[in-house]
């Protein structure tokens, strides 16, 4: 057992929570005429909550695994929920990813003149709401965390976004609740029925549950009622990560999204979506993953093929969709959708090792195969998170200085904006998953994982892959390449000082985890290991 | 892993490793003086970008410049003499290189309860790259210093030709798959910035962007066959793999994924897939059409791709893993397995597809690089027929005498750009486009003037203006050229070298001796009757006659002859360091490519074998003990050195006849057209490969990108069916405020207030105003979370 932090005198998980809340209440108190001190104020609360990620992820001790950092204390004991604090090797990473892109993305919100206070204040409660879901041990904090972290990016959306945002923050606002909805019901439902929210006994409990206590739903068996749930839970994370084809929100949200906004939306809020699948929906529901599904009386497969069938149709469309842009934001955020497939594909792998290992209708490499899927999962998560928050940021620099988002109006850039060029074509590299930069490693991780398992749709999945490279280039081509367009002649193009301070983390980590990938794999690799291994028969 | 420079295990991952540092220092220092990209010499003292007025661009300083050189250099020269360090100590006596390599790894990645490692290592196959391959880059480096002495981005340039240098060394010493990916992709990448290197330029960017799609196209395949080698094997080591009979037989005996049933085994599959990777790398038939393009990017660069590093990286790898594509098979008693035959044919077809495009150009790059396409076929097509050696000893020498072939192609470039400033004097000025205008793409001239541009011109005193908008004029056409050997006579008599190197001259160049060795390989299995090398015996020799004699004709064009123009009459080479520098490469590499050859004679070659060979054949001796199983040796064989004999002396014969008997003269018609007739159409058009590609994937899968994907999937049917459901919502909130409405007016004037105040409120909340609904969630939500999170920290400390 490793003994939890401690930060004066709270524990850490829980200090890295109500950080972020407070210091967002702090900040709306600080003088808003006075646009330095909200800022300097609010870097320095981010940079503790950087801090305080940053201990919690090194305290984390792979030789040990299991959760560690254990918070438990009784909180609505009449549901038999509780404030569970915990974090494995997956948390830890995302804890971390999280820390990372808060003060950047506060750092970028300097630009910001209109209520900078509000602003800055609704980044850092956004923290609060991911660390709690990344931390949280128990289904209703997980919940409740999970719905909270909406509603700062909302605002964010909606006041500072750009011309079409009503639009976008009410659709992204109406979807992502939408789609709890089902979520909620299958968590009471489950709840209820087990008698805790306790993430890890429901893990073992729910599974195994057959049916003796009733379903809630009389007359209906209790197979109906686990698919129900599962469907619940499926779509609301979906919804989120965006698996197609639920994914037609975050274009528009992230398009309209001020440069802070989008950073966390794609860099952070996708992750919950993906964090819940891998932290939920396999724990809950390994059966279901794995148990036949008939569709429309044509053919069967199960719930994991489908999963995978979606996956791949996000990693080819979404590459497709994304060529098809002339927004540069709205490029970037198609981007996401086909990164974000990896992701799935990567989960879908490891839901068949899981549910295989569950029913012990494995075999050892099968559970090599979703080991390795996970890990690339874990990892493109992360990835995904530095390459396409740094997307957004330049994207973001560039739209701050040519108010435009067209990239049929930009051309030939490079020769103004030399250094922008440079770190351009580097995170764009990052996101096309060139080998030696982070996106390679957990792309290969998914695409091995995946190719034994789901064969013929890795072998599709290429195509993603291929056309990745199309709108990479057609990225650099219009912006930095061909003729400079004499309209931006007397622009200040090169990106500024304060920009690349809150790049260049993200460029060294791309680095930094390309050529050794370990630091940060070595982590997720032993949560992931023990997650599959350990429940082989029921656990 | 300690650090010891003197253990020879070591070493091999320093080697890329100065270079890759190189490269960084520059990019983060030197090119930075003052903010990039140009001189304040090149742009006219005051920052002023040449081609846009006013426009005030970041400027490098000289010495910023100069550091560059200094910092790219001594990378590129310490990888080399490491590589010298290792190569002699691989060459020492009491070294059995095949069996005990050199190697070191380190653990990489977890994988579940194992890790998988990267490791480098240095075997004779390595080791004879490692010969190569810096010697090469450090030539093609010191001509860069002349060829890009006047571009404003030289810095970068240096930057960039380090990177590939080290991506390039990487793939070399690698002994992991991954690991020579990384550097394969690498590699793709500076290749793409460096063939866009003069990005302004439309043909320039779109070249960059086609060099890299296509290659990508094979590199995602062969993605997927290093997964699923790595999926079958559980690593990705070549030691581990290829050296290994267990592992080897197990990939042969197991059926494939999807396609088992044709009885494909694993080994078959992840072949195909890999050669299908090199196929693009090494722009092999049908993917050659990106190669050709990359003639834009500066000659320099033109080298590095075409000779020391990318598409010898791709033959290079597919060399390497020749024991995985031969397993199963036995390639000399007539058995070949799958990839074994999909290489004989892939690379017999394109050896002599592309010397036919050959022989219908005239831009003098353009020769070289289908001549290089049809070349790297000649190793493929080795290779599939089990010619191990020969390929290996043919990539070598290309290496060498192709390097040499695109540097004095430069220099005659450069040359004729010299003279044709020189011809047309110093009065032109200013530019070709009124800049005041501020329309936003009236760029039209300037892309055009860049074009010209481009070439960095050779003499930076007396340059008054650069990049005259001369369209008419291309510095690269041969039928611009002629009689150049009086006027760039080094160059001239390189050239030649290289050029009847290319041709396969018999008995005094290398690239006779090493096409001898392909040939031969071929006739032995020609002559026991197997199939696939007859079909590669018979498009070989024919491309051979080809290859002499579009030689001999590019050769006749660019310096038989008198000269056709006034550019080519006053061309030459700046005196001074650029021309030093561009021509002492030249002279080195075409010493090599003559003497190269000699480490590779048959030892029963009649005089030349017991001159060179007498202790059996050197170059066969070292290099075949990298496989598990040393390959065989071919008997001595009169048949094919007649039929390499009569191929190089005929088609230079023929060349000679009609491209230097009677030398082309001004404006007339090249003799080919007549000849060949509608063929030359078609072969100058390259068999409307880019026409058909084009019309067949790029255009519908862009339509399929926007109309189908963008518009009407997402816009029309997913987002059409949100927008349906918000609507239904819609029209049941109008139903039921209507109903409200109704019920209201109908009950009259006894509702209480209380009822009419609600309903006022209801309505308020139908205006739309979510914004405040979600602020009070906000503020309710984050007293809540105040509250137990403090609650939770006293309980805690409390407990």
């Amino acid at each position: 057992m490793v003994q939890p932090l401690q930060v004066f005198g709270f524990d850490a998980l829980s200090m890295l929570i109500v950080t972020p809340a407070l210091g967002a209440l702090l900040v709306l108190a600080l003088p808003g005429q006075s646009k330095a001190v909200v800022r300097w104020g609010a870097l320095l609360i981010a940079l503790g909550i950087t801090a305080l990620a940053v201990s919690v992820y090194a305290a984390y001790d792979t030789s040990v695994g299991g959760y560690q950092q254990v918070v438990s204390v009784p909180w609505f004991a009449l549901l038999g929920a509780s404030w569970h604090l915990g974090i494995d090797g997956i948390s830890a990473a995302m804890i971390l990813l999280t820390g990372i892109l808060t003060p950047l993305a506060v750092l970028i919100s300097w630009e910001i003149d209109d209520r900078p206070n509000m602003h800055l204040a609704l980044i850092l409660f956004f923290a609060t709401g991911c660390m709690g879901v990344f931390a949280a041990m128990d289904l209703m904090i997980f919940f409740l965390f999970y719905e909270l972290s909406l509603v700062p990016m909302y605002f964010l959306v909606n006041q500072w976004g750009g011309p079409n945002r009503k639009y976008a923050s009410t659709k992204f606002m109406i979807y992502s609740i939408g789609g709890t909805l089902g979520m909620l019901l299958a968590s009471q439902l489950i709840g209820l029925t087990a008698g805790t929210f306790d993430i890890e006994r429901l893990s073992t409990l729910w599974p195994a549950y057959a049916g003796e206590m009733g379903t809630f739903l009389p007359g209906v068996g209790i197979e109906t009622v686990k698919a129900l749930a599962f469907v619940g839970f499926f779509v609301a994370f979906c919804i989120k990560v965006p698996v197609w084809p639920f994914h037609t929100w975050l274009p528009d949200a992230h398009g309209e999204a001020p440069t802070a906004g989008s950073m966390l939306l794609a860099g952070v809020m996708l992750k919950l979506g993906a964090y819940g699948f891998i932290r939920l929906v396999i724990p809950l529901f390994p059966d279901v993953w794995v148990a036949e599904v008939n569709i429309l009386g044509a053919f069967t497969t199960n719930w994991a093929g489908i999963f995978a069938f979606l996956a791949m149709l996000g990693i080819v469309l979404g590459a497709f969709a994304a060529w098809g842009q002339n927004d540069i934001k709205r490029l970037v955020a198609y981007s996401s959708v086909n990164h974000m497939g990896f992701v799935a594909l990567g989960i879908a792998a490891m839901a068949v090792a899981y549910g295989n290992a569950y029913t012990q209708s494995h075999s050892v490499e099968l559970l090599q195969h979703g080991i390795l899927a996970a890990n690339g999962a874990v990892l493109q998560m992360f990835n995904h998170g530095l390459s396409s928050a740094g997307m957004f940021l330049l994207a973001g620099a560039i739209y701050h200085k040519t108010h435009t988002r067209d990239l049929r109006e930009y051309g030939g850039l490079w020769v103004k904006a030399p250094i922008y060029g440079g770190i351009f074509i580097f995170t764009s590299m990052a996101s096309l998953g060139l080998p030696g930069l982070n996106g390679f490693v957990s792309e290969f991780l998914v695409v091995r994982g995946a190719w034994p398992v789901f064969t013929m749709l890795t072998v599709i999945s290429m195509i993603g892959l291929l056309f990745t490279g199309s709108y990479i280039l057609k990225g650099i081509r219009a912006v930095l390449h061909g003729p400079f367009n004499l309209h931006w002649k007397d622009y200040k193009l090169e990106i500024e000082l304060r920009e690349v301070v809150a790049i260049a983390p993200l460029l060294v980590l791309m680095l930094v985890t390309g050529l050794l990938p370990n630091w940060i794999l070595s982590v997720i690799n032993g949560s992931v290991t023990e997650m599959v291994t350990r429940v082989i028969g029921g656990g | 892993m300690n650090f010891d420079a003197n253990d020879m295990n070591f070493l091999p991952w320093l080697i890329p490793a100065a270079p890759l540092l190189a490269f960084f220092v520059i990019v983060l220092i030197t090119n930075r003086a003052r903010w990039l990209p140009g001189t304040a010499h090149e742009y006219s003292g005051d920052g002023q970008h040449p081609h846009y007025h006013g426009l005030l661009v970041p400027v490098v300083t000289d010495w910023g410049r100069v550091a560059s050189i200094v910092v790219g250099m001594s990378g590129v020269v310490a990888a080399w003499l490491m590589s010298l360090v290792v190569v002699s100590n691989a060459l020492g006596p009491n070294i059995e290189l095949g069996k005990d390599v050199f190697a070191s790894s380190i653990a990489w990645l977890a994988t579940g309860q194992t890790t998988f490692s990267m490791r480098v290592m240095i075997d004779p196959l390595t080791t004879v790259m490692l010969v190569m391959v810096p010697l090469a880059c450090t030539m093609i480096f010191i001509y860069s210093i002349g060829y890009m002495a006047h571009d404003p981005r030289q810095a970068r340039f240096f930057a960039l030709i380090s990177l590939f240098a080290a991506a390039m060394l990487t793939l070399v010493v690698a002994d992991n798959l991954l690991l020579l990916f990384v550097g394969w992709e690498v590699m793709g990448l500076c290749s793409y910035l460096l063939i866009g290197f003069w990005y302004e330029k439309d043909s320039a960017y779109q070249a960059a962007i086609k060099a890299f799609t296509t290659t990508r196209v094979a590199d995602v395949v062969m993605l997927l066959g290093i997964a699923y080698l790595y999926t079958q094997t559980g690593t990705l080591s070549f030691r581990e793999i290829l050296y290994n009979e267990e592992v080897l037989h197990q990939l042969a005996s197991t059926p494939a994924l999807l396609i088992g049933s044709w009885g494909v085994s694993a080994a078959g599959l992840i072949g195909v897939f890999l050669i299908i990777g090199t196929v693009g790398k090494s722009a092999q038939f049908p993917l050659h059409v990106w190669l050709p393009d990359a003639m834009e990017g500066p000659t320099p660069v033109s080298a590095m791709i075409h000779a020391a590093a990318m598409v010898s990286a791709g033959i290079y790898a597919v060399i390497r893993m020749y024991p995985l594509f031969a397993a199963g098979g036995h390639p000399h008693q007539g058995d070949l397995t799958l990839p074994l035959m999909f290489m004989a044919v892939v690379g017999a077809v394109t050896a002599l597809f592309a010397a036919t495009i050959a022989v219908a150009q005239n831009d003098v790059k353009r020769v070289l690089a289908y001549s290089t396409i049809s070349q790297l076929g000649f190793m493929m097509a080795a290779l599939g027929i089990g010619g191990y050696v020969a390929a290996t000893f043919h990539l070598i020498t290309h290496a060498f005498f192709k390097a040499l072939l695109f540097m004095a192609s430069g220099a005659v470039i450069h040359g004729v750009e010299h003279g044709h400033q020189h011809g047309q004097g110093h009065g032109h000025n200013g530019h070709g486009h009124d800049d005041q205008g501020h329309e936003a793409h009236d760029s039209h001239d300037v892309q055009a003037e860049h074009g010209h541009e481009a070439h960095g011109h050779g003499h930076g005193g007396e340059r008054p203006d650069a990049g005259l908008p001369d369209h008419s004029f291309d510095p690269q056409d041969m039928l611009n050229m002629g009689g150049m050997r009086k006027t760039m006579p080094v160059t001239f008599w390189t050239f030649l070298i290289g050029g009847l190197s290319l041709a396969g001259l018999p008995l005094v160049t290398a690239g006779f001796w090493s096409k001898d060795e392909i040939l031969a390989d071929a006739w032995y299995g020609l002559s026991h009757g197997y199939g696939a090398h007859t079909l590669v015996f018979v498009c070989l020799v024919l491309a051979a006659t080809m290859t002499a004699f579009y030689t001999m004709r590019q050769l006749g064009l660019t310096f038989w002859g008198e000269p056709r123009t006034a550019a080519a009459k006053h061309a030459g080479l700046p005196v001074g360091p650029v021309s030093v520098s561009m021509t002492l490469p030249l002279i080195i590499l075409a010493v090599l490519a003559v003497i190269a050859g000699y480490v590779g004679v048959h030892p029963d070659f009649p005089l030349f074998g017991a001159l060179f060979s007498s202790n059996g054949n050197p170059f066969f001796n070292f290099v075949g003990p990298t496989l598990l199983e040393k390959p065989e040796k071919l008997a001595f064989d009169w048949v094919p050195v007649f039929f390499s004999f009569a191929a190089a002396l005929g088609g230079i014969a023929v060349g000679y006849w009609v491209y230097w008997r009677k030398p082309l003269e001004a404006g007339q018609e090249d003799p080919a057209i007549k000849a060949l007739g509608p063929v030359y159409d078609l072969l100058k058009n390259k068999y409307y490969f880019d026409e058909l590609y084009e019309r067949v994937f790029i255009r519908p899968s862009q339509w399929f990108a926007t109309a189908v994907v963008s518009e009407f999937v997402d816009h029309g049917i997913i987002d059409g069916f949100l927008h349906l459901l918000a609507r239904l919502a819609n029209w049941i909130g109008e139903f039921f405020k209507a109903l409200n409405l109704w019920l209201i007016d109908g009950v009259g004037d006894g509702i209480p207030k209380l009822i009419g105040d609600f309903g006022f409120w209801f309505r308020r909340i139908q205006t739309g105003r979510v914004q405040q609904y979600l602020l009070l969630v906000l503020i309710a939500a984050l007293l809540i979370g105040v509250i137990f999170a403090i609650s939770a920290g006293l309980l805690q400390a409390a407990g």
